[in-house]
């Protein structure tokens, strides 16, 4: 694909081979133009030339091709992600959506800012880079808002936990997300791991990332101040990851196809690392106007933003740029997406002391350019121009598209295929059979294989981590002020009906953040669907867009950014869709948390909320039966915002020692969490068919353990909220009346072997070293 | 009392170790890798984390470092110096202590709560455990093999130069279970856990790490 870039560039000789300056396009307008193989439609091509009134030069329609890329330009999504934008602002956002992050205020002149992104397509081409890469772009997106990187979380999804390729992809990934993580010191505190066919081929790689400035130090990237310098810092420009927005994040993978190892961009944790300390000294000495990381579409992306953002103009010296291999082309320079870069805007006089601080952290930093009066754009590569355009038509008015949508033609049968039908457990045996079956699935089995390749402690801040539902950080050691963060992304219930699995996700995070006892104050997502050219994939995304708008509005939450990943799907068969919900939270004082586990025995477990017999969706269905279909759960927020108070002042009140949301796998999948946390029993009576009590997933539930149940149930009863007695905690089973007794011992080999016998022990071989191997030191 | 924490390029459990400090009752004081002034510490923590990304060895790069002269010779005259994690790299990588620490046997980066025995309660960072009492830290790394030649492992036993023992499971195929190892003089320790990250009920597992902060106190106040 760059082959079409490099032939026109390098040296002298016919025109195929001449520099492409801007004087050089005017004279020739006929020249071919490989703008499709840059990912460009013809009609697109035609308005480049319209806005230039020429063809564009080489280097142009490199910056154009990434820029109005769908990862880059949101063209599919844009007309339908608006509504969140037209969501009220509530009064804790700070920066709303269209920065590099929102900002929500957390008390006491605390900001937080919190993004969630995908890195998608990468993470199946090169699974350790692809994902290692998408942990530090996030990182990077948090850090140019100017607030420092606390904590990391992820949420991953692969192909049957049994295929083959699930074994290549998902070590690579999880060691390339903490490989990367734990190298820049951010703890992991959490995130969801899930198996399913539809992503054999387009496994979802989404990295949230969460940091804390206070309220004056909010950073915004613009470029103002005519004279103003542009100085590129962080590692040198190489040729990897040219073209990884247009070539991965906005095709369709293709069986056929070659080989796109070449656009995955390689990362260097140590380097991000030193541009974060650095960063964060040049902010707190005030030393730039305006800043931008570069991510997707490198130099095109940063230089156009910043100019589109600020007054308009901006020149760019290309020849200052700091290359790893001095044979890349201009175009080149301006697409590539080589890790661990970002760009300042800085006033003259402040250029030496930033180098200075540069310096000291061993971070390279050139100016490479400068503010300019007027409105253009422009680059020169040895003293030739080769772009002037317009910043805004290449950074923010990219083709927005209206695409056609259909409702899946197959979405009635689906939605007529009632779990209702399927075959239910009929006697205890059964019942305990299916419970250890949902329990010891890849889906609902201990995480530990992975959450043990990252650091959970670094930092010394993490309150809850994974298995926790939330991951609860402490922001402030002596007033205790710390967050709450939760990501779910339930995929089946979005495809069987997206506007209530949007919902429901929403509602999930939402009480997994109010479970530990936080106020949810703010949402981010990231929108992972098929290719927004079929009819089916786009109504899917506008459904769920629509059903998390409403549904923020509901509970008077602000969606503060997000990510949206399209194409996720090989030849015509796209993935669920998956709608990955963030909800942030707000601990006054995170000492009154409350986690997930059962400590001590001769407290009373109680169930909050209603149980319905819903089924659609379920683990039950889909572990026991392979089943998806019929309705999801209902969702109702009130009931959501109402349980989410009652927590809140349990919590407060010191009134339970742990609370535990019920989500995938119903209180089957709750009880037996709860009770191998810490290896506490229960003896306990189900209201009602056992059936239904243990396998629904009905929402606005959760399980909590008390020494005064009285508190308890007059707390929620005054707020509305339905409290059933389940029995007691103690012993070393799980006593259930009409189910059985299970061993907490054969229900921890049963949930802890799955995910090892997977993908390895690692076990620790202890005593001899393989000759030659033992240093002489 | 002042307690340097040196940070190199590349640390990360900087923040960690000065809590620790401070929460034993000391006054943290941070020292940067490129200087060479130790300003006035009685003793100093090299943390955890991957100065220089662990390019070349972990550790071998920042053993390197200008302040490492310093510290090397002030550790020769008996200043007490800890090690923990990525700071037992550079320890071993500068000399202070004997072996070396390499890929862990499984392949993996491993973060888990650890039981460990505390085999030297004399040092001048364990004095105030006692020997043979098992606490629970976290332990953290990639490369943390602690690995040396057989007879110098023998005469490490033999001088009852290990410190730390990993108990109830090896989290990474270490020699002997060998979790961290002291000077001849018992001033320099290195362990691959990470007792800074045990200090608080909040957020450690325990807070039993926070006797290798406090013994310091008493190694320096008696020294």
């Amino acid at each position: 694909m760059t082959q079409g870039l490099s032939d026109l560039d390098t040296g002298p000789g016919p025109l195929s081979h001449r520099l492409d300056t801007v004087a050089l396009a005017e004279s020739t307008p006929d020249v071919e133009q490989p703008y499709a193989d840059l990912g460009l439609k013809s009609d697109e091509y035609a308005r480049i030339r319209d806005i230039l009134g020429r063809r564009p030069t080489t280097a142009e329609l490199a910056m154009y091709s990434v820029m109005w890329s769908e990862h880059c330009s949101y063209k599919s999504s844009k007309v339908h992600l608006r509504c969140f934008g037209d969501l009220p602002r509530g009064e804790h956002l700070l920066v709303g959506i269209g920065e590099n992050a929102g900002v929500v205020d957390v008390g006491d002149g605390y900001a937080v800012t919190f993004k969630v992104e995908s890195h998608n397509h990468p993470s199946y081409v090169e699974p350790y880079q692809g994902a290692a890469t998408g942990v530090g772009g996030i990182v990077r997106d948090i850090l140019t808002m100017g607030a420092r990187p606390v904590a990391v979380m992820d949420s991953l999804r692969f192909g049957r936990a049994d295929a083959p390729d699930t074994a290549r992809v998902l070590p690579g990934v999880v060691a390339g997300v903490g490989g990367y993580g734990n190298c820049l010191g951010l703890p992991n505190i959490g995130g969801e791991l899930l198996f399913d066919e539809c992503y054999a081929g387009n496994p979802l790689v989404n990295a949230l990332c969460v940091g804390v400035m206070r309220h004056e130090d909010v950073r915004l990237a613009k470029a103002e101040g005519v004279g103003n310098k542009v100085v590129l810092f962080g590692a040198r420009t190489g040729g990897d990851g040219i073209g990884g927005v247009s070539v991965l994040a906005s095709e369709t993978f293709d069986a056929e196809g070659p080989a796109k190892r070449p656009s995955v961009q390689v990362g260097d944790p140590f380097t991000e690392k030193l541009l974060i300390e650095a960063c964060l000294e040049i902010f707190a000495a005030d030393l730039v106007t305006g800043i931008q990381d570069l991510g997707g579409a490198g130099l095109s992306c940063a230089t156009s933003e910043l100019a589109s953002a600020g007054t308009g103009g901006m020149h760019v010296d290309l020849d200052a740029v700091p290359l790893r291999d001095s044979t890349l082309t201009p175009a080149e320079i301006l697409m590539s997406e080589s890790q661990e870069r970002m760009c300042a805007i800085v006033e003259p006089g402040k250029v030496e002391e930033f180098l200075a601080v540069c310096r000291r952290w061993d971070v390279l930093a050139t100016v490479i350019g400068e503010v300019t009066d007027g409105d253009r754009l422009t680059v020169d590569w040895h003293g030739e121009r080769i772009v002037d355009v317009p910043p805004r038509t290449v950074a923010h008015e990219g083709p927005v598209y209206e695409r056609p949508m259909q409702r899946p033609p197959d979405l009635d049968d689906l939605q007529a295929d009632d779990p209702a039908a399927l075959p239910r457990p009929q006697t205890p045996e059964e019942l305990a059979a299916h419970w250890l079956a949902v329990v010891a699935s890849p889906d609902g089995a201990d995480k530990t294989w992975v959450t043990e390749q990252y650091d959970r402690y670094v930092r010394g801040n993490t309150v809850l981590a994974q298995p926790d539902d939330a991951g609860v950080v402490r922001i402030d050691e002596d007033s205790h002020r710390g967050i709450a963060l939760a990501l779910d992304g339930n995929a089946r219930f979005a495809r069987l009906d997206p506007y209530a699995g949007a919902q429901a996700n929403l509602a999930e995070a939402y009480r997994n953040v109010a479970v530990t006892g936080a106020r949810p104050l703010a949402v981010t997502n990231c929108l992972n669907f098929g290719s927004p050219e079929e009819p089916a994939v786009m109504w899917q995304f506008a459904e769920a867009v629509r059903g998390l708008a409403d549904a923020c509005r509901d509970l008077g939450l602000p969606v503060t950014g997000g990510n949206v990943s399209l194409y996720n799907q090989t030849g015509d068969v796209a993935i669920n869709p998956t709608p990955v919900i963030g909800v942030l939270g707000v601990h006054d004082d995170v000492r009154t948390r409350v986690p997930t586990g059962w400590r001590a025995g001769g407290e009373t477990v109680l169930l909050l909320g209603e149980t319905r017999a819903e089924f659609g969706g379920s683990a039950w269905a889909s572990v026991v039966h392979g089943h998806l279909g019929g309705r999801p759960p209902a969702v109702d927020l009130e009931a959501e915002r109402r349980l989410g108070e009652v927590l809140r002042a349990l919590g407060r009140e010191g009134q339970v020692t742990s609370a535990h949301d019920l989500a995938d796998g119903g209180l089957a999948q709750a009880l037996a969490e709860s009770a191998l946390r810490y290896g506490t029993g229960a003896r306990l009576t189900l209201d009602g068919d056992p059936f239904t009590a243990l396998f629904s997933e009905s929402g606005a539930r959760a399980v909590v353990t008390t020494s005064d149940p009285e508190a308890v149930r007059a707390t929620a009863e005054w707020a509305g909220v339905a409290v059933t007695e389940l029995g007691t905690t103690g012993g070393d089973v799980l006593a259930v009346e009409g189910v059985g007794e299970l061993p907490l011992d054969g229900l921890r080999a049963a949930w802890t072997a799955t995910l090892p016998a997977l993908f390895g022990t690692p076990e620790a071989t202890v005593g001899s070293v393989p000759a030659g191997t033992v240093p002489t030191s | 009392m002042r307690i340097g924490v040196i940070t190199f390029p590349g640390s990360l459990d900087d923040v960690d170790a000065a809590r620790a400090v401070r929460l034993a009752g000391a006054e943290p004081v941070v020292l940067w890798h490129a200087d060479h002034d130790l300003r006035g510490v009685d003793a100093v923590v090299l943390p955890g984390g991957f100065s220089y990304g662990d390019y070349l060895r972990a550790g071998a790069i920042a053993a390197r470092a200008p302040m490492m002269a310093d510290v090397v010779d002030r550790a020769r005259q008996g200043m007490p110096v800890l090690g923990i994690c990525n700071g037992f790299q550079v320890l071993c990588e500068a000399g202070l202590l004997p072996g070396a620490l390499t890929r862990n046997s499984h392949l993996h980066f491993r973060n888990r709560d650890q039981r460990l025995r505390i085999e030297r309660a004399d040092t001048a960072w364990t004095s105030d455990y006692v020997e043979g009492q098992e606490i629970v830290v976290p332990v953290k790394n990639g490369e943390g093999r602690y690995v040396a030649a057989p007879t110098e492992l023998e005469r490490l036993e033999g001088e009852g130069r290990v410190a730390v023992r990993y108990v109830g499971g090896n989290p990474n195929g270490s020699l002997r279970d060998i979790a961290g190892v002291t000077s001849e003089d018992g001033r320099v320790v290195g362990l691959m856990p990470h007792p800074e990250h045990a200090v608080e009920d909040l957020t450690g597992p325990s807070t039993d790490g926070l006797g290798f902060f406090t013994s310091v106190l008493k190694a320096v106040v008696g020294a």
